[in-house]
């Protein structure tokens, strides 16, 4: 079983959306049949009607001229969204493009999927290629519609415009990021560093383990963020009282994580490291902590997101006039959403870098650890 | 008696709780004695004791940090000796965030369960939607939730919607990332069995699949719970005007009232505690209903 299902009606209903496209007006006013206007569009459209048409009349997994779909569907994508930016396309045509340049994508999906070895680099490379062309898909959606239906920019802004916001506004998206960049670095390293240690200590004393720890998996679950008021009043507006937030908010994720990797060293290594008449130390340095690390990072990754969930939602508390959470706050107030937009996307942008670079890192220190094995999923 | 309290988790926590408490006490004295040697200096007082001085700081207006007892008055003035209809009584905002959250919570797990359910039977969805699903956790997504309440406002949309619509799209993510993972947790033998019962798709579904997956979905029930709280909090302190503990939470920062911050926080914790519990005590019957061996 392939998991692809219904291919031959999408690619119908694709190769029909694209030959009406190719047909019918696509500015607004025109009636019938229209092929004068837009010519090299309608050409384009037609190879998509025609390809997709052939490629519902072949099996899921066609052997031969398989990329031609993507191939069309791509040229008719770059041409939808060149055609909305002209002024008076509204014309139904143009709709018809639309739906069918998204069930065409819909097939392209579907092609790169079966096409993908189940290992090697060209399957790694296909894995990441499949939600690519689904969040390009929805961008070109996005992007259309918006303009096409004339969505006002004060609720929707549109990718392109969000992008030229992000070009036009780097400095002071620059100088936003450096200053919630400084809380959540200081408040990440003091707020992790704490939670390895004091997970240390706990391990050499059980009663603290019993005490300390049911409290530290109840904090995880309680709203954190709550202390940024209490945060900005001790430590003034400045970057300070938002690390103070993220150290809160990072401790208990990290200490409770520690303490369950410290435990994950099995008994049999720790006899041996007995045996070999190891200190305290020496277990604790070349045994117990490194087989701690999976969880260790687990409690990085986590923290990852909190550290900037932390930052920004202080910033909405007070704030010198700059930072991330304060331009959200601010533009949305100002209507600005495009660059309300613009902030989202670097900080979304910053997020997953962070969290890329700890899962590298952890791949490196982990090398080891079973969910790194090939074949195991 | 005593010893087995003290060998398991009873007397241990509580131990360290007074060890938190006495510290709480020290730092009240602390951060507010300069305030109160201040305010003995106004008063043209020169000379004061040490007990004096103690005694200012653990009562006075806006201290910098409130002692404990002083935010248990204020709890205790707020939710038992208001009415719950007023404006400054805790249950009035508690129920504001609550009903919201709860609203939100319950639409953001059926859509997250919904779309777990697609992504484990259709491929293009599991493989082009689900990475996007399982990137948003690592970005900070509650950045959205001034953005969503202002614009639901330009649709007059007010009041509870806005607030659960952030609960919902926050709970949503993890709740399908954990239903999915669930959902794929039956090995090839447990398969495998179904299949020579000549079990249908929709059987290996409700029979081996849903059952299996409660253990995983309820975990991530409790993560969604207290991350809704978390965006309606968030949400309320855009939108202050309809109450609610952000709204308490931004009130008390613009004022300095810091016992107001802090009893809105206590409440704020123990309505998750309660809502997490909730969830915790729906696991035990579920997954004892679905004959989970203990």
């Amino acid at each position: 079983m392939t998991g692809i299902k219904f291919h031959r009606p999408i690619a119908l209903l694709a190769g029909v959306m694209a030959i009406f496209a190719a047909v019918a007006p696509i500015d607004l006013g025109v009636d019938g049949l229209a092929l004068g206007d837009h010519l090299w569009s309608r050409m384009v459209f037609g190879i998509l009607g025609v390809t997709a048409l052939r490629d519902s009349q072949d099996t899921p997994q066609p052997a031969n001229a398989i990329w031609n779909l993507p191939f069309a569907a791509l040229l008719a994508a770059v041409e939808i969204v060149d055609l909305a930016h002209m002024s008076g396309v509204r014309g139904w045509g143009f709709f018809c493009g639309i739906g069918g340049v998204w069930l065409a994508a819909w097939r392209t999906v579907d092609i790169v999927i079966v096409r993908t070895p189940t290992r090697g680099k060209r399957a790694q490379f296909m894995r990441l290629l499949v939600p690519m062309i689904f969040g390009a898909t929805l961008l070109v959606l996005w992007e259309t519609l918006a303009i096409s239906l004339e969505v006002p920019k004060v609720i929707l802004p549109t990718p392109f415009a969000i992008l030229v916001r992000l070009v036009t506004s780097v400095p002071t998206l620059a100088a936003d990021f450096v200053q919630t960049a400084q809380g959540v670095i200081a408040g990440y390293a003091i707020g992790c560093g704490a939670g390895v240690l004091v997970a240390i200590v706990i391990d050499r004393v059980p009663f603290l383990q019993r005490g300390l720890l049911p409290l530290g998996n109840l904090v995880s679950a309680l709203p954190i963020v709550g202390v940024a008021p209490i945060m900005v009043m001790w430590f003034g507006f400045d970057w300070q009282s938002k690390a103070a937030v993220v150290v809160i908010m990072t401790f208990f994720p990290m200490l409770v994580n520690t303490v369950a990797g410290l435990s994950a060293a099995g008994h049999m290594e720790r006899d041996l490291m007995k045996t070999y008449a190891a200190s305290y130390g020496q277990t604790l340095v070349d045994l117990r902590l490194p087989a701690a690390l999976p969880f260790i990072f687990n409690g990085l990754k986590i923290n990852s997101t909190l550290a900037f969930i932390g930052a920004i939602v202080a910033e909405f508390f007070g704030t010198p006039i700059v930072g991330m959470g304060f331009r959200i706050n601010t533009e949305v107030g100002r209507m600005n959403i495009d660059m309300v937009w613009a902030t989202i996307v670097v900080a979304g942008v910053a997020g997953s870098l962070f969290y890329g670079l700890l899962a590298l890192v952890e791949r490196r220190a982990t090398f080891w650890h079973a969910s790194y094995r090939q074949g195991v999923m | 008696m005593l010893n087995a309290l003290w060998q398991g988790k009873t007397l241990p926590v509580l131990a360290v709780c007074a060890v938190l408490a006495v510290f709480w006490y020290a730092g009240s004295v602390w951060l507010n004695a300069d305030m109160q040697r201040d305010a003995f200096a106004n008063a043209g007082k020169a000379d004061f004791t040490m007990a004096e001085l103690i005694e200012g700081t653990w009562s006075q207006e806006r201290p910098k940090l409130p002692t404990p007892g002083q935010i248990l008055v204020e709890l205790n003035k707020t939710i038992l000796d208001t009415a719950p209809t007023s404006k400054r009584s805790l249950v009035y905002h508690g129920s504001v965030t609550v009903s919201a959250t709860l609203l939100g919570f319950l639409i953001g797990s059926v859509l997250g369960m919904g779309l777990a359910v697609l992504v484990v039977h259709v491929k293009s969805l599991d493989r082009s939607l689900m990475p996007w699903v399982v990137a948003s956790q690592t970005i900070p997504i509650i950045a959205l939730a001034p953005m969503i309440v202002v614009i639901m406002n330009q649709f007059d949309i007010t009041g509870l919607v806005p607030k659960a619509v952030i609960a919902a799209y926050l709970s949503f993510f993890p709740v399908t990332v954990g239903m999915v993972k669930g959902l794929r947790s039956p090995d090839p033998l447990q398969l495998d069995l179904m299949r020579t019962y000549s079990a249908d798709r929709l059987q290996i579904f409700l029979k081996l699949r849903v059952p299996a997956s409660m253990p995983f979905l309820f975990a991530s029930l409790k993560v969604a719970v207290a991350a809704s709280l978390v965006g309606t909090v968030v949400a309320e302190l855009t939108k202050s005007e309809d109450g609610g503990f952000g709204a308490r939470l931004l009130a008390g920062s613009y004022y300095g009232q810091t016992i107001q911050i802090w009893s809105a926080l206590f409440a704020a914790a123990a309505c998750a505690w309660v809502l997490v519990t909730l969830v915790g005590i729906a696991d035990r019957l579920v997954t004892r209903a679905m004959g989970a061996r203990p």
